[in-house]
């Protein structure tokens, strides 16, 4: 189960995620953030709530780093020690802005 | 057939389809509960265990349909945990797949074999044979 919490102003826009981003949940959020990163220059994804993240959720993070490589900036807050460790193991804490 | 229930022992057999990918999670869940795993080594086993059953739903039969096995067994003090995936598909070594390179920036990144690396990083062994006419994966983590 994955719920998409999102808010937006100014090209600002905090998608706040809650629970699990799995192989089942990642295309939702690959889909909503297809369709809401027009014109978005900061994203900002909050993981306060998130418990789980694999491979497939790591995609999806991967994709959207790089739209916003082309048009503004984007910061993950709020990582959990486990869901850090597995940034590190795959090289994703360089590639992301973990805060 | 999309299974609804966990079986009583220690093995479940399930169609091999994306669908089943949240009962066998929680299968495997169920017998961890029964340890004193961290929530960390927890994770990183749900995580193997997701790359692994994801691989035989989407490559082991395609386009046909067929069953896997998840057999979850604990050894040894201090415990180790074994769970091994049976499924009768094509002959498939998921472990001959390249790292990638984990080095590269975002743009240079390539999205694929993400999934077999965590797994190989996480647990202490990750094993696998073909074997009358089954592939065989075991996964093995002291915890």
């Amino acid at each position: 189960m994955l719920n998409i919490n999102k808010q937006a102003e100014n090209g600002k826009l905090v998608i706040a995620l809650e629970g699990r981003l799995d192989t089942t949940t990642s295309p939702v959020l690959e889909v909503e953030l297809k369709s809401s990163l027009d014109g978005v220059t900061e994203l900002i994804m909050d993981f306060e709530k998130l418990e789980y993240i694999s491979s497939a959720g790591l995609r999806v993070l991967l994709s959207a780093q790089k739209t916003m490589n082309n048009q503004g900036s984007m910061k993950v807050i709020h990582v959990n020690e486990t869901i850090m460790e597995i940034f590190e193991v795959t090289g994703f804490s360089d590639i992301l802005t973990v805060e | 057939m999309i299974e609804t229930r966990l079986p009583e022992g220690n093995e479940m057999v399930v169609e091999a389809v994306l669908k089943n990918l949240p009962l066998v999670v929680e299968f495997v869940e169920k017998h961890l509960k029964r340890t004193g795993i961290s929530l960390k080594e927890k994770l990183q086993i749900c995580v193997a265990v997701e790359e692994i059953f994801v691989n035989i739903a989407n490559y082991a039969y395609a386009p046909d349909r067929g069953n896997a096995t998840v057999r979850v067994e604990f050894s040894g003090a201090p415990v180790t945990v074994s769970i091994t995936f049976m499924d009768n598909g094509i002959p498939f070594d998921p472990l001959k797949r390249r790292d990638p390179d984990i080095t590269l920036s975002a743009e240079d990144r390539r999205i694929g074999g993400l999934g077999i690396f965590m797994t190989k990083k996480t647990m202490d062994s990750v094993k696998y044979e073909y074997k009358d006419g089954q592939n065989i994966l075991t996964l093995k983590k002291s915890i």
